[in-house]
Parts: structure tokens; C-alpha cells; sequence
């Protein structure tokens, strides 16, 4: 470690004999570095390690929401008897809880189709998302199909993209029948041959090579095997 | 010049070279044949109160020594042909100081929790004294932002303003844009009616196709993977906390680099041609110091 005025004191002194130049305060032979420089690392060491415990907690509580999966919820819909195969039945119930009215959400429930290739005994509900932007659809009885208000998408009875800017399929909510009670559980998506995956957002496309570019969140919950 | 008894000596505008305050020391021809009167209490006390604020500002002067910054920033030179389109920065800045006054007292009465939000935004319209027109500010005055500071953009971008040495600038400024779209998405959402709910929901649905972050992204800005009470905080801190710093620190930079760099002329005006040079021998005469 030499400053400017060491190399300036050492030019004046060229033509004299050579004088030994004092140690710095602590010097001892052998050192690997200056006490200064020793000081100067710990120092910056030391405000870097202050500067992490401030700041990573505080990222780390702005993202943990990514990690975080609530609580699984089951909802009571109705009586089996009050779902047909040929129709929906529109229920409404709570997604999202604490938040009043703006998290429910609406499904369209009817029991499975053997006509349609469906196993039979089983509910299906369809979440009334727009997988385009995320605006509700509507079952449209007369067509029999869901159409949404906002940007023109359509699907078919069983949720599948006929029209439209969609990407995929409509969503689904998982289902159980609990003494004689429908129940709808949490979301899951589903590619265009109506294989259940994670839930995806809406405007997201999903199987394939899609399943990578989009891939699952960790708030989502694992599809039901089929 | 009576204003300019009341501004300091330092904040004064600099005299143009050659015009002078007149010869210094030489009493007044006036003063040599009728010495003036002694002054009297009440004068006194006058000349006083007139000194009284120039002396106030000399104080924080002698101790900031901000005159010679300001009188630098204040008078700096502009070049020919600066126009009303010079101005659409300021505008900007001007909208921006508005959402903040108005913002701040928003904040007194809005409550950002989706059962109270709606109920507090009605109250404030409703029932709060001059509250509508508060909001009203509020809510127009965002827009009235955006228009700004996209023709502030296209003034810069269409003068040629944004070339060397001021892409760095330019840089700063296209950050301030999204900053302000930021705040303008964030600040949709907080009346919590049925028009921001799903507003903010097909905005956070179309950054969500963005791909591999898109659905991480759309997951962080609901604090969740639906919409909820914890969304409505989320947007209120980023509106009113994050982003505005984030843009007042940004201002500064670009106010800092405006000043230092200076303004640019319109594309219209041409550079003056150089006078045409000194012949070679003339030249070449004065160098070798001939005069001497």
C-alpha cells in the first residue's frame, strides 16, 4: 500500500541513498495485508451483513405470498338429486374467504354424460372464469354453450374452446359427494383433451410444452388423478 | 429594479458585461451642496422591516451557500426558439405534485380493506366537505398525467431531444412512465367497486401470460392465487408508498440532468455557420507574438 505522496517523496529522494521507510503501526513481518486494508474489508463486510438483514427479510415477506397455499376448502352445494346430466345448475359459493362478495365465485354443475364419453357417477363443475381474461361466462341454454360477455369467447357443454380468443379449456373445481351432498373443492385447469392440470391463470395455455412456459404455482393445488 | 433591493446580493441576476451599477465610492453631486436630513425614528423602523427578509434569506445564504446554485439553475441560459412545447415537463411535474397533494389527503379518509373501501370512497364523495371534488382531482388528474407525460415524451422524442448527451435522461423518463402506469393500475383497483375489481382482474390475468414469471408475477401482485384482501393492501402500499418515492427520487435525477445539461433548440433552427476563419498568414502572424 503506497499513496500518492509516498511515490512523490520516493522521486525526490532518488539520487540520495536509499532510507528505510517506517512500518506502519502494527506492521510485522510477513503480513499479508495492511492493518488499513484489514479494516476496510470488515468494515464493508460488516454493512453489507446489516444491509442483508434489513433488506432479504423484507423481499422475502413481499414474495412469500408465491409459497403460500391456504387451506384446502370444501363447500356444501346442494342435495345429487337437484343435478342432471343434460344441463347445469349455476351455484354460487365462497373461493376466497374474508373478503365478502368478491370472493365468491360461480360453477355450473350437472353429473357426468355416458353420451359424452364421461365416467358415469361423477359431478362435474365448471367455473364460469373466461380463461381468456378472466370475465365470468354464461350458460346459454338455448345454445348450449357458455359464452363470454367481454371479448366473444365460446365453449362448448362440456367447457371446451369453440370460439374465440380462449386459449383452453374452462377451469373445473374439483368434486365429492359427502351424505348425499355435492361438494365443490379447489380449482383445477385443464388441457384441450380435458386433462386435469394445476390451476393455471386465465390467458394461459396449458399441456405440452405449455405446462413448462407456464409452469404451476406453488399456491395452486395438485390436480385430482384421473 | 425596486424589486431587486428586496433579493439579496447574491440571488440578484448577474449585470449584463458592460452595463455597470454606475461609478462605486463618488457621492451623488446632490449630496455635496444639501446633506440630507437625519433620519427620523419611524424611518428607521421602516428601512428595517424592508432589510428584515433580505436578512432572513442572507442567514440561511451564509449557511447553505444555495445562492450560487440557484441563480445557476434560476438564470441558466435556453437556447433560441424555446417554445410552448418546453413546457410539457413542467405540466407533468405540476399534474404530478397535484395527485400527490390530493393523495395525501385522500389517504386521511380511505380505508383499503375490501369490506370498508367502497363505504369510505362513498363517504368521502358524499359526505366529506369538498370530498368529491378532492377525488375528483384525484381521479381526472391521473389521467390528465398520463396525457402529459406522453407528449412530454413525444415533444422529446420528435425535437431530437433524447440524443447525446441526454439518452440518460431519456432512459430516466421512460422509467417515469412506467412508474406512472404503475400507479395508475395500482390506483384503479382501490375504490374496490365492480368496475376496478375486474379491471385489476384482466390486468393481472394479462401480465400473468407473460411466459415463466407471468404466472410468479400475477401470483406476487395478488399476494395470493386469487384476488383478496390482501391484494387490496398490497396495491394501496405500492400506490402510496413505493411507487411515489420511487418517482420523486427519479424526478430529482431528471430535473438534476435537465439543469446540467441545458435544453435543446427546435429541429427548426438551424446552427449558425462559423464566420469564415482568419487567412493561414494572419493567423500564423499573431502566433509568432509579432506584435511585440
Amino acid at each position: 500500500m503506497s499513496d500518492g505522496a509516498d511515490k512523490q517523496n520516493g522521486a525526490e529522494a532518488a539520487g540520495r541513498p536509499e532510507r528505510p521507510q517506517p512500518k506502519p503501526p502494527g506492521y510485522f513481518e510477513g503480513e499479508s495485508m495492511t492493518r488499513r486494508h484489514a479494516f476496510t474489508i470488515a468494515a464493508q463486510g460488516l454493512g453489507g451483513i446489516a444491509g442483508a438483514a434489513i433488506v432479504l427479510p423484507a423481499v422475502g415477506f413481499a414474495v412469500a405470498p408465491i409459497f403460500h397455499r391456504g387451506k384446502e376448502r370444501w363447500e356444501a352445494v346442494g342435495p345429487v338429486g337437484d343435478f342432471v346430466e343434460d344441463t347445469y345448475r349455476q351455484v354460487v359459493f365462497t373461493e376466497t374467504e374474508g373478503i365478502g362478495d368478491a370472493g365468491k365465485t360461480t360453477a355450473y354443475i350437472r353429473k357426468s354424460s355416458k353420451d359424452l364419453g364421461e365416467d358415469p357417477g361423477q359431478i362435474v363443475a365448471v367455473s364460469n372464469r373466461c380463461v381468456h381474461l378472466g370475465c365470468p361466462v354464461r350458460y346459454v341454454e338455448a345454445a348450449g354453450n357458455f359464452i363470454c360477455p367481454c371479448h366473444g369467447g365460446v365453449y362448448d357443454f362440456q367447457g371446451k374452446r369453440i370460439g374465440g380468443p380462449p386459449v383452453r379449456p374452462l377451469d373445473q373445481f374439483q368434486t365429492r359427494i359427502q351424505g348425499g351432498q355435492v361438494e365443490v373443492g379447489p380449482r383445477y385447469s385443464v388441457t384441450s383433451q380435458l386433462e386435469p392440470v394445476r390451476a393455471r391463470d386465465p390467458g394461459e395455455f396449458t399441456g405440452g410444452i405449455w405446462e413448462y412456459l407456464y409452469p404451476p404455482r406453488p399456491s395452486t393445488f395438485p390436480p385430482p388423478s384421473s | 429594479m425596486k424589486l431587486d433591493s428586496l433579493i439579496p446580493a447574491p440571488l440578484r441576476k448577474p449585470a449584463k458585461p458592460g452595463e455597470g451599477n454606475g461609478a462605486k465610492g463618488a457621492a451623488p453631486a446632490d449630496l455635496k451642496t444639501a446633506p440630507p436630513e437625519r433620519p427620523t425614528d419611524t424611518k428607521k423602523l421602516a428601512d428595517r422591516a424592508v432589510e428584515a427578509p433580505v436578512d432572513a434569506l442572507a442567514w440561511v445564504d451564509q449557511r447553505t451557500a444555495a445562492s450560487g446554485f440557484l441563480t445557476g439553475m434560476l438564470f441558466r441560459k435556453v437556447p433560441k426558439g424555446t417554445n410552448w412545447f418546453y413546457t410539457l415537463g413542467s405540466a407533468t411535474l405540476f399534474a404530478f405534485i397535484v395527485q400527490a397533494i390530493t393523495g395525501v389527503f385522500l389517504a386521511m379518509f380511505y380505508t383499503p380493506s375490501t369490506t370498508q373501501a367502497y363505504a369510505s370512497i362513498s363517504h368521502i364523495n358524499n359526505e366529506v366537505f369538498l370530498g368529491a371534488f378532492v377525488h375528483g382531482l384525484h381521479k381526472w388528474g391521473s389521467s390528465v398525467m398520463v396525457i402529459l407525460i406522453f407528449l412530454h415524451m413525444g415533444r422529446t422524442f420528435f425535437f431530437g431531444a433524447y440524443k447525446y448527451p441526454r439518452e440518460l435522461n431519456w432512459v430516466i423518463g421512460v422509467v417515469l412512465l412506467i412508474l406512472t402506469m404503475t400507479m395508475a393500475f395500482t390506483g384503479y383497483l382501490l375504490p374496490f367497486d365492480q368496475r376496478s375489481f375486474w379491471a385489476s382482474v384482466v390486468g393481472i390475468n394479462i401480465n400473468g401470460t407473460g411466459p415463466v414469471v407471468g404466472p410468479y408475477l400475477s401470483d406476487f401482485l395478488r399476494a395470493g392465487p386469487e384476488l383478496g384482501a390482501t391484494t387490496l393492501s398490497r396495491f394501496y402500499a405500492i400506490h402510496m408508498l413505493l411507487v411515489p418515492g420511487a418517482i420523486i427520487a427519479l424526478i430529482g435525477a431528471h430535473l438534476y440532468l435537465v439543469v446540467k445539461l441545458g435544453t435543446t433548440a427546435p429541429p427548426w433552427l438551424k446552427a449558425k455557420k462559423p464566420k469564415a476563419a482568419a487567412p493561414v498568414s494572419q493567423l500564423n502572424a499573431s502566433a509568432n507574438g509579432s506584435d511585440k
